[in-house]
């Protein structure tokens, strides 16, 4: 293309881009349509990827079209396979998109649609998107090598081994966060529990399809079982219209915690094919879908945002999470800002597929830039209630009480209007008996997008469907994420045992198998449940462990990145993942202080449980108090690991800077590669 | 008209193949080619169980 064009074309978009940021951020007033923020992450997006990435990749990483990677260089047909790059980004792309770019946004709609939208977009292009791509590279060059395995060769043993505890206590958080979303979004709700309990027949169905009557045909059976789950959602209204059925699937929120662990624990411990491998079909199958849908419809559709930019509760006392803008949006929004979970997938499956150097841009900077645009989509999602629905739904009991005239006048003397009737008449038109204290992002999520939805296809009459097909959505793949979760770190905690006692190693060993799952599910069960119990509705406090910790794995992730630019003698780039490394420390350390020591015991865990202590004392106080000390001490453990990484990691940079140290970077020799290098 | 066609059929078959990626239809034809199996329920069984620890060991995120 002639160069003056391309020139005018890129300075066109930058300046709609300026134009739709512009508008996003200085809008005030009126409602704003969701265009602007769909026409400003667009742009925000390809100048980022244009520009940003093609310089990390020419001045800093110095990408290799000649080098071959250790797809080609170790091909086997299994782990190791040259794949099409579009394959590649698919399959990276499906693996880093969970509930957390959903769920996350949601929650920090609380402070408006601006400060999620602004972090996602600056976070993504300048955060989360660098470090998805670098670690995926350096992986690349380091024969597929996992992030601990990297954090151990270039830090020091040091941090491998705070790798490793960081990524087994973010997946323990992490699956009690998830779990507890599935309890808040199914208690009471005899539509959505039946639907999520007919996946598991559907499952089985589809396990016994594959296996014995047409074998490997995945696709042809995840279509069938998605056709056979809209048929449940569709039969779940009558489920819940027939007195004894809607009593068979209506349960209280301990109970469905229970009937989570147990879950849990068999799909850790039980064989996959017959359960778990077609329901995770079946999961991914309907997440590309929805995702699909949701992202047509928000474009076809634009509807009008109802939520200000900035609303009362950016000083702090929010109710759906407690704590001042700066610093927890910055880590209630993880995933679709920047998510350490995301370098694990970019050292792990990705790298040992990867055709060419060339092509980790593409899909390490261009897959989060997918995800960061589902994020903006659930951003959308939550702000097009008006925000009195957003709030009823999102405090927990404790804040704006049980009783839905008091929950609703509260709500309304802060300036956001409801009343009683109007979630009366919501939760009617959904399908449920009540939308108050449903904490936890998935429900106000699903009513944003069947609102969306319900506004063109089916009107009024299908949005009941379309609210359940959204929970059914979410709780299918956070269900998913739970049991491979699960079995993850059960692998993880057995191949650690094993250098202690040989068997315990032992992958197929069952008392081994058994162990581990109990100790796995009781360790996120444990989080389960005193999120259940939590009479501030459990996301206040478990929420910001999660992205706390979940930061904090970036911020080791970033560590390694910043460690081994400065080996390859380009420290005067390093601040490529030098600042937001600086920014996740400042965000991360500020946020664990908070948690641990605020005054407010809304926000601080030690605060809140001298308030509990100076009352009237019951089991359950005592309880809570203890879990109160257990997240302070949670919080301050992983704050001090990471601080040791930061330290040694920083011992590493002043060594070679100064000349003390050798700059020796430890990938894998170099092997020129059998393909010819394309153009471009 | 006719590259248009052409591109959209190039397009089809990248979202086929994307598909066949992430549901392992593409992971168990490798699996056949490899081990000079004609697709069944024995060899599916067999494909699993190799696959298994495989694909269970990648953790998937938030």
């Amino acid at each position: 293309m002639n160069k003056t064009i391309s020139v005018l074309i890129w300075a066109a978009i930058a300046a709609l881009g300026a134009v739709a940021v512009g508008a996003v951020a200085l809008h005030r007033g009126e409602p704003i349509n969701a265009l602007w923020l769909v026409v400003a992450a667009t742009c925000c997006y390809a100048v980022g990827y244009r520009f940003y990435s093609k310089f990390i990749s020419a001045r800093i990483l110095t990408l290799d079209g000649q080098r071959a990677t250790p797809a080609e260089r170790l091909e086997n047909g299994r782990d190791f396979l040259v794949t099409n790059k579009w394959v590649v980004f698919g399959h990276h792309f499906a693996a880093i998109a969970g509930p957390g770019p959903l769920v996350g946004p949601v929650l920090a709609a609380q402070f408006g649609y601006l400060p999620g939208t602004m972090w996602v977009l600056a976070g993504a292009v300048f955060a989360g998107c660098v470090q998805d791509f670098v670690i995926l590279l350096f992986s690349v060059r380091r024969d597929g090598k996992s992030l601990t395995e990297m954090a151990k060769d270039e830090i020091g043993r040091v941090g491998g081994f705070v790798a490793y505890v960081a990524v087994i206590a973010i997946l323990i958080i992490l699956l009690g966060v998830a779990a507890l979303i599935v309890v808040n979004a199914l208690k009471a709700s005899p539509w959505g529990t039946f639907t999520i309990a007919m996946t598991m027949p559907i499952a089985l169905l589809m396990g016994v399809y594959l296996r014995r009557i047409r074998p490997g045909r995945v696709l042809e059976v995840s279509a069938l079982g998605f056709v056979l789950v809209l048929a449940a959602i569709w039969g779940g209204q009558y489920v819940s219209q027939h007195e004894a059925m809607a009593r068979l699937f209506t349960f209280s929120a301990p109970t469905l915690a229970i009937l989570i662990m147990i879950y849990g624990f068999a799909a850790s411990a039980l064989p996959v094919w017959l359960l778990l491998a077609p329901r995770d079909y079946l999961s991914t199958f309907v997440k590309l879908g929805t995702i699909a849908l949701l992202a047509v419809g928000i474009v076809l559709l634009h509807p009008t945002l109802h939520m200000p930019a900035l609303t009362r509760f950016v000083d702090g006392t929010g109710p759906v999470f407690a704590g001042k803008i700066f610093p927890f949006a910055f880590i209630t929004i993880a995933c679709g800002a920047i998510s350490g979970f995301h370098a694990l997938i970019s050292s792990g499956t990705t790298p040992k597929m990867i055709a060419r150097e060339t092509e980790t841009r593409m899909v390490g900077y261009g897959a989060m830039m997918a995800e960061s645009a589902v994020a903006i989509m659930a951003i959308i999602a939550a702000c097009v209630m008006q925000p009195g629905i957003y709030f009823a739904i999102n405090s927990p009991a404790g804040i704006v009480g049980q009783a839905p005239a008091a929950a609703a006048a509260t709500i309304s003397s802060w300036g956001f209007p409801v009343t009683a009737a109007d979630m009366q008449s919501l939760a009617h038109a959904v399908g449920e008996q009540t939308l108050f204290n449903r904490t936890g992002g998935a429900p106000a999520f699903a009513v944003g997008m069947a609102h969306i939805f319900s506004h063109s296809l089916g009107g009024e009459t299908l949005m009941a469907l379309w609210y359940h097909f959204a929970i059914m959505f979410e709780a299918l793949f956070i269900l998913t994420i739970l049991d491979a979760g699960t079995r993850v770190a059960r692998f993880m905690v057995q191949d650690a045992l094993g250098h202690v006692y040989k068997p315990l190693g032992r992958t197929s060993w069952y008392p081994s198998i058994l162990a581990t799952s109990a100790l796995i599910v009781g360790a996120w069960g444990y989080f389960l449940w005193q999120g259940v119990k939590d009479p501030l509705g459990g996301i206040n406090s478990l929420w910001p462990l999660f992205g706390i910790s979940n930061q904090l794995l970036a911020t080791v992730a970033l560590c390694v990145a910043t460690t081994i630019i400065i080996k390859m003698h380009r420290a005067k780039y390093a601040a490529v993942t030098l600042v937001p490394l600086a920014w996740l420390v400042a965000v991360t350390f500020t946020a664990s202080w908070h948690k641990m020591f605020d005054a407010n015991p809304r926000v601080g865990f030690l605060a809140q449980a001298r308030v509990l202590a100076a009352g009237p004392m019951s089991p359950a106080t005592v309880r809570v108090i203890f879990n109160n000390r257990l997240d302070a001490a949670v919080t301050g453990v992983l704050v001090v690991m990471v601080t040791l990484v930061l330290v040694e990691s920083a011992r590493q940079w002043i060594g070679i800077l100064s000349g003390a140290r050798e700059a020796r970077v430890k990938e894998s020799p170099f092997v020129r590669t059998r393909f010819v290098e394309e153009r471009g | 008209m006719r590259r248009m066609l052409k591109k959209i059929g190039a397009f089809a078959e990248t979202g086929i193949a994307v598909l066949r990626e992430i549901f392992d239809e593409a992971a168990y034809a490798r699996f056949l080619n490899r081990a000079g199996m004609v697709s069944s329920s024995e060899s599916y069984a067999a494909f699993r169980r190799e696959f298994e620890e495989a694909k269970t060991r990648r953790p998937k995120c938030c």
